[in-house]
């Protein structure tokens, strides 16, 4: 080997969001990107273990699981629905628009992500309410709904429906929480003009997840409102 | 020492990792993953040895067959802490997160792991994580076991299972972004020429460990957090009362804790292919089996979890498909342990203290291997299940084979990390000490649990004692054995002859740049021109020279 001298000068006329370790943006584009994705292979498998506890007891409690189903609030899940597949939207064009080096669309777009993001929890905050005010929350304080069509009661494990409802929506909710911080991280930093042609890796990175926390509602409205439903 | 290299009387005061910056900030604020590696590895020798204090209380109550030093739930406390503290604390990180951290960089000719910051960022999860666990397990206490089975865990135990599950939980996502931060370092931070096939097989094993870090652990997380939220807010999904099914928990905890045993020996298998070859001054036999069979143990890995469930209620059919998949792990174990073997065949093999530990470790492996074979079969697995036999068993792989290659990867790249020679004499009393006490602990719990000793009792009948006094007196040798090579580390830091680049004469990257490195690794990034473990064509003179 060549005798040890100062080597650590390789980047001097790199771009400043070069980190040192990395030869050229377009590697380090390609790591945060495989990293992201890496992450939300293990966020799959995150949600899986409730998916799959879910698949598991909605067959053995068949009856219970749609009737509770059926006492869900389908008008605003479906709204929430529309409501997340519109904010992918504006995500993807905060993509778009950053990549473009257009400061003020990327802004435009990210904080109209943030208002549909902050939409879907308060939609979500009035269904939880109506969930609390009807005693539909596990716990000591459940009280065994009726079946809405025959008024007869539910069977006993409707509660593990609500159970698994308030998990699987729940920790979705949380996760939309941190999205939410993760652009409005974005705003500040896409106003001081740090988005350009050049980078824009963070803004492509959290699009992603917000895509995937989207994907995740894509499965859990079909799920707890859809399957099994025989009232509107 | 092998070397003939003269260590020079004043050793000029070249940068390194070690004295580029001084001061705790320096090391707290840190994102070079050689000092974040010595970050972990003093916090994973501090649980280790809290678990160490949990294990001998665990044999100092065994001695005798009355229940006379603790009382039951005392004593459930205290090896639920061994097993936790171990396990989370100690096993999982050990090797990956102390010497894959400090090897994976230089290994692939790389400044650095791709994400620095993430990887600052797990190691303050482990830290917080593991005092999290650890206030819970000593103030509050907690009686499950390690492995939290519901409903015990949910429903009947007064322990602090919400907090120490959240030490876990938290520490969870440490090894998922080591994990993360491996996988993708690996696939785009290879320097010039380091193609696949040209890949330490370290770094193999480090690849397949990733995989199980990145999928499995995010279902014990969620699984934890179901188990909180049941003692939390009552939901029902373990609770039968409520329709749900404590075997689930079952299914969920072991999808990720069998892939978890694997996440320790895939790591102690990758030391053991380095150092192998390195002391036989031989090519490794069989670098693509070698490199291959990582990655089928950890595809495996994932098919077998129901064979802790054989006595569960588990269908025996599902029962019949697991112990058959249990079986197949053997073949690619078999095809490691097989092509070291072929590799120390005719070669020049040198019995220094890190090969000592590598042959305790084929050893002790393949002896844990086997009586796995055991545990697979259906019907042996109901005589032997929850006894002393499994046990045994599992301490032959997690000690006998991931601590035996931890510390023997510790003493091969010692004098890489600090840059000193540790005393020769010594590291080999610590490797005998440590192999005798592990064989004295260990081998009499298998004849004890066959017998029909169970885990997990503070009493025993008392024809049971002399295997069980055996067993803490290897428990002690074993213990003074760990505690010698902890001295002489520390010792050789400032006593220590002053280590060449190369002292071993080994292949690999990471002996082409001097001892300690340089903060940014290489001076210039090297270029790979051939295959790894090229012994035959003399290039480790080039090396030193």
């Amino acid at each position: 080997m060549a005798s040890p001298t100062h080597a650590a000068l390789a980047h001097d006329d790199a771009p400043p969001e070069l980190r040192h370790h990395f030869p050229d943006l377009a590697k380090q584009r390609e790591a945060s990107s495989l990293g992201m994705w890496v992450f939300l292979v293990t966020e799959v498998l995150f949600f899986g273990g409730m998916f799959l506890a879910y698949a598991i007891y909605r067959e053995t409690h068949r009856r219970a699981f749609e009737g509770a189903s059926n006492l869900l609030d389908l008008k605003l899940g479906a709204t929430n629905t529309i409501v997340l597949i519109v904010s992918s939207l504006t995500m993807a064009l905060a993509v778009w628009a950053s990549g473009r080096s257009r400061k003020n669309a990327t802004v435009l777009f990210l904080v109209l992500t943030m208002l549909l993001g902050a939409t879907f929890l308060g939609i979500k905050y009035v269904e939880y309410k109506q969930k609390f005010e009807r005693h539909e929350v596990p716990g000591p304080h459940f009280v065994v709904p009726q079946d809405e069509e025959t008024h007869q009661p539910l069977p006993r494990q409707s509660e593990m429906f609500f159970s698994l409802y308030f998990c699987m929506t729940g920790l979705h909710a949380i996760h939309m929480i941190i999205g939410l911080g993760l652009v409005s991280w974005l705003v500040v930093r896409a106003r001081r003009g740090e988005f350009s042609e050049r980078y824009n890796t963070p803004v492509d990175m959290v699009g992603l997840y917000w895509h995937f926390v989207d994907i995740i509602w894509i499965y859990l409205f079909p799920l707890l409102y859809l399957l099994g439903r025989h009232t509107l | 020492m092998s070397t003939s290299e003269p260590v020079p009387a004043v050793r000029p005061a070249r940068p390194d990792y070690l004295n580029a910056s001084y001061g705790v900030r320096s090391w707290l604020l840190t994102s070079d993953h050689k000092r974040i590696a010595i970050l972990y590895l003093i916090t994973v020798t501090f649980f280790f040895a809290i678990g160490g204090v949990a294990a001998a209380l665990v044999r100092l109550e065994l001695l005798t067959p009355a229940g006379d030093v603790f009382q039951a739930e005392t004593y459930n406390k205290i090896f639920t802490t061994h097993g936790i503290m171990m396990v989370f604390f100690f096993l999982i990180p050990a090797i990956p997160a102390v010497l894959g951290n400090f090897l994976v960089p230089l290994m692939i000719g790389a400044k650095d792991l791709a994400f620095p910051r993430i990887n600052l960022l797990s190691w303050y999860l482990l830290v917080i994580g593991g005092l999290i666990a650890l206030w819970a397990l000593i103030h509050g206490g907690l009686d499950t076991g390690w492995t939290f089975y519901t409903p015990y865990s949910t429903v009947y135990s007064n322990g602090w299972v919400v907090v120490t599950a959240v030490g876990i939980f938290i520490a969870g996502f440490s090894s998922i972004l080591t994990g993360l931060n491996f996988i993708v370092t690996l696939h785009t931070m290879r320097a010039p020429g380091m193609t696949w096939t040209r890949m330490p097989l370290f770094c193999w094993g480090m690849y397949a460990t990733a995989i199980i870090q990145i999928l499995g652990t995010p279902v014990i997380a969620i699984t934890l957090l179901l188990v909180g939220a049941e003692r939390l807010f009552h939901l029902g999904i373990f609770d039968p009362a409520q329709g749900g099914d404590p075997v689930l928990f079952q299914h969920l905890f072991w999808f990720y804790s069998h892939p978890a045993v694997y996440i320790m020996i895939l790591p102690a298998m990758a030391v053991i292919s380095e150092l192998v070859t390195a002391f036989s001054r031989k090519p490794i036999f069989g670098y693509k089996f070698i490199a291959g069979s990582s990655i089928a143990i950890a595809a495996l890995s994932f098919l077998v979890w129901g064979h802790h469930m054989f006595v569960s209620g588990q269908s025996v059919y599902a029962g019949l498909v697991f112990s058959i998949l249990s079986f197949m792990v053997a073949i690619p174990s078999a095809i490691k342990v097989f092509n070291w073997t072929a590799t120390l065949y005719k070669g020049s093999v040198s019995y220094q203290t890190p090969l000592l530990y590598a042959l305790g470790f084929i050893g002790l492996f393949t002896f844990g291997g086997l009586t796995g074979l055991f545990l697979a079969s259906l019907g042996l697995d109901i005589h032997v299940h929850d006894t002393y036999f499994i046990v045994a068993h599992f301490h032959y792989i997690m000690v006998g084979g991931t601590i035996m290659a931890y510390l023997g990867g510790m003493h091969y790249w010692w004098p890489k990390i600090s840059g000193k020679l540790y005393p020769e004499y010594w590291s080999r009393v610590s490797a005998w000490v440590i192999f005798i006490g592990f064989n004295l602990t260990f081998f009499p719990q298998f004849i004890v649990g066959y017998l029909g000793m169970p885990r997990r009792y503070h009493q025993y009948p008392e024809e049971f004692q002399v295997l069980n006094v055996m067993s803490t007196a290897g428990a002690s040798i074993l213990g003074i054995g760990y505690l010698i090579p902890l001295v002489y580390f520390i010792w050789s830091m400032r006593y220590g002859k002053d280590a060449a680049d190369n002292p071993w004469g080994a292949t690999g990257l990471e002996w082409q740049t001097p001892s300690p490195p340089p903060t940014e690794n290489f001076v210039e990034t090297p270029v790979v021109s051939g295959r790894p473990y090229d012994y035959a064509t003399g290039r480790e003179e080039v090396a030193l020279g």
